[in-house]
């Protein structure tokens, strides 16, 4: 199997709020530190992926943020400009404004549009070789397949013309594992665990896209050895606690609760970790971040998710 | 479990708990990013309202993941609505005032019912349903939930079936697009593009002023595929009226004062940051924002100061204060668990802490926000959804 950075394209997707957008980010920097020139794309139009690299507002036209690393947001409008004035060398410039409302209008309502406009950009990168790996920070699960299917879809839909000239390529570099993955990001949690089962099977049954890898976010720190915990019981004890409130100069109770509710996290999510490492392929690479206990998610979050991923790597 | 109730509001009274705010309103509609609880927090509001309100509750979700179905002790719910069994109240404890519903969104079956409502004849429906166009759009595109998400719930609505519907959101991109997605439905088939497109081929071809575009769209599409769009519009068209007419309803019924909408995050950036930007949307549409609900919520004592400083002193006197309970076991182990969770105090208190600021920061909330602490246990039936529920009725 080709190494994950060794990929040209890596779908980066999960269940919202495990920290998609912080992976992405963060694979998008190691790539960049070792010296891929590498691409970070955010898809979701909320804008955030700036806040991930502190480094300013991203635009459909791609920054550099650091030597290497490049960002963009994805732009549905300025795509299908970009995509008629590169693809099909319209000579018409002139009528370029009206024609690209009609059809910003179509991708409004008629849905697809948008979704082969988003994935054709993404692969026009890869197939003009503009970068060593392009990183997408993509929509969430529920929605990946939709988004990675497109192509099929219209190819199914439009049997000549142009279109499907265009189409049959994109195809080509998706469908290859040598060049295009897809990264889920899961969380110990029920939720998270569950969709990613499913989006592991959907992706299986209704694309030919390769999963990479699924990534661990948030995994707790194992607090007691079995030893450890069965002292910690024993410390429990109200004499204990009134013996080391006085010894430490202040109440200890809140303390052992929150170690009390440590352990409990940990042990749910351990059960949920098992799940899923149980029903997944073993030759999948599965890969482990820890829960990081930091004041932000910026830059310092995003640098220390990447080391511990390149550990992991 | 109590059944004693607080008077509801009255009307136009501001509610100050999720009890009246449900209590006044036909329609709630749950909404947030992803993965903070939304289904489970709609399941667990209408599953409340269904146990102290009385009346018949029904809980819409659209979400793929099928997930409310375990909670709620069905085995699998489709576009029919099927009652929650007495047994699983019976089972959770609880004798409910009114009767809990549950239905899931299938897309493609509202679609393909929704077509079969609108088309003036069966000749239409048929066409229209076979249309590969049609297939694409209703199966497997993303957009196409949100809408019919919507159309769905103004059905249910106008049924007056139900005395209170609470809706769980498809999982979008902007938490805005399903709030669009009616207009957006409406203004797309009166607009004038499609008119042309359905215009009678032969005009089409010799209109001089659609002539650049009709050339390009063959180059780019092939005319195969024009034409398929053509008779997919043209057969759309006899339905145009009724849509239009229709997605004009769903976006007044979202405006409706029966109607109101439920804003779910946990503290974490992301989340609040898309709440925000929610509540935000729905006051410059003014749309009614009912309540605020927070999840997982980690516990205030976490964030005491004084505590800190305790927690501190395990870290770094471990070995001397184990030495006051040397009858535990090994002074070494002891030392050791007294700095673990003196360190672990610490590390959580920085995500309290973080957590505290984030909602402070907060810079508009309703009249009605709830806040849920961290559950121990996954929530898998009704019983956990009412705990749940306990902790943002009143």
């Amino acid at each position: 199997m080709t190494a994950l950075l060794d990929r040209k394209l890596l779908f980066v997707t999960g269940k919202g709020g495990v920290g998609k957008s912080t992976v992405a980010a963060s694979l998008g920097l190691l790539a960049a530190e070792e010296g891929k020139r590498t691409l970070v794309c955010e898809v979701d139009a909320k804008g955030n992926l700036a806040d991930f690299y502190e480094a300013g507002p991203t635009s459909f036209a791609a920054r550099e943020l650091q030597p290497n690393l490049w960002a963009m947001s994805m732009n549905t409008e300025e795509s299908l400009k970009e995509y008629l004035r590169l693809q099909l060398k319209i000579p018409l410039l002139a009528k370029i404004g009206p024609l690209a409302r009609t059809f910003d209008f179509i991708a409004n309502a008629a849905p697809g549009v948008k979704e082969i406009l988003t994935i054709g950009k993404l692969a026009w990168e890869v197939k003009e070789h503009h970068y060593d790996l392009v990183v997408v920070d993509s929509v969430a699960s529920g929605h990946i397949v939709g988004q990675l299917t497109a192509p099929q879809g219209i190819n199914e839909l439009v049997q000549v013309g142009m279109v499907r000239n265009q189409t049959q390529w994109m195809l080509d570099i998706l469908t290859d594992p040598a060049k295009t993955g897809v990264v889920i990001v899961s969380a110990p949690e029920e939720m998270p665990v569950a969709e990613t089962l499913e989006l592991a099977e959907r992706l299986d049954a209704e694309t030919d896209v390769d999963l990479a890898a699924v990534v661990v976010n948030r995994v707790l720190p194992e607090l007691f050895t079995e030893r450890e915990e069965a002292l910690f019981e024993v410390l429990r004890d109200p004499r204990r606690i009134d013996a080391l409130t006085t010894a430490a100069g202040g109440d200890v109770t809140p303390i052992f609760e929150a170690a009390e509710l440590a352990v409990t996290l940990r042990r749910t999510r351990a059960g949920h970790l098992a799940v899923l490492r149980g029903q997944l392929d073993p030759a999948l690479p599965l890969l482990y971040v820890p829960y990081i206990f930091t004041r932000s998610h910026g830059a310092r979050a995003t640098r220390q998710v990447a080391e511990f991923l390149a550990e992991e790597l | 479990m109590a059944t004693t109730r607080k008077p509801p509001a009255a009307p136009g009274d501001k509610a100050r708990t999720l009890e009246q705010l449900l209590a006044t309103k036909e329609i709630v509609i749950s909404c947030g990013s992803g993965g903070v609880g939304k289904t489970t927090t709609a399941a667990a509001a209408a599953a409340m309202a269904a146990t102290h309100l009385g009346g018949k509750v029904l809980v819409l979700t659209v979400d793929p993941a099928k997930r409310l179905a375990n909670a709620l002790g069905l085995e699998r719910f489709g576009n029919t609505e099927t009652r929650v069994p007495h047994e699983a109240f019976v089972a959770a404890g609880v004798e409910p005032r009114g009767e809990l519903w549950a239905a899931m969104l299938d897309t493609k079956q509202s679609w393909d019912d929704l077509v079969a409502r609108h088309a003036p004849d069966a000749k239409t429906r048929e066409a229209i349903l076979a249309n590969s166009i049609y297939q694409n759009i209703s199966g497997r595109f993303v957009q196409s939930h949100d809408y019919i998400a919507m159309e769905r719930l103004y059905e249910i609505h106008s049924s007056g079936t139900y005395d209170l519907i609470v809706v769980d959101t498809p999982p979008t991109r902007s938490a805005i697009d399903f709030l669009e997605a009616p207009d957006r439905m409406g203004d797309f088939f009166s607009s004038k593009l499609l008119r042309w497109l359905t215009a009678p081929s032969k005009s089409r071809v010799m209109s001089l002023a659609s002539k650049p575009f009709y050339t390009v769209a063959d180059r780019i599409l092939g005319s195969q595929f024009l034409e398929d769009i053509a008779e997919f519009f043209s057969l759309f068209q006899a339905m145009a009226p009724g849509f239009v007419e229709r997605a004009d309803a769903v976006t007044r019924t979202l405006a409706d004062r029966r109607t109101t909408f439920l804003v779910v995050s946990t503290l974490e950036a992301a989340p609040l940051h898309e709440a925000e930007y929610f509540i935000a949307a729905l006051d410059e549409r003014n749309l009614h924002l009912g309540a605020l609900v927070l999840n997982k919520v980690l516990p205030s004592y976490l964030r005491r100061t004084a505590t800190a400083g305790v927690a501190k002193r395990l870290t770094s006197d471990a070995e001397a204060l184990a030495a006051t309970v040397s009858d535990a076991g090994d002074p070494a182990d002891t030392a050791r668990v007294l700095a673990t969770i003196g360190e672990s105090f610490l590390n959580y208190q920085v995500v309290a802490k973080r957590e505290a600021e984030q909602r402070a920061g907060l810079a508009r909330t309703p009249d009605v926000v709830a806040a849920v602490p961290y559950f121990d246990a996954d929530i898998h039936d009704l019983g956990g959804l009412l705990q749940l529920g306990d902790q943002i009725w009143r």
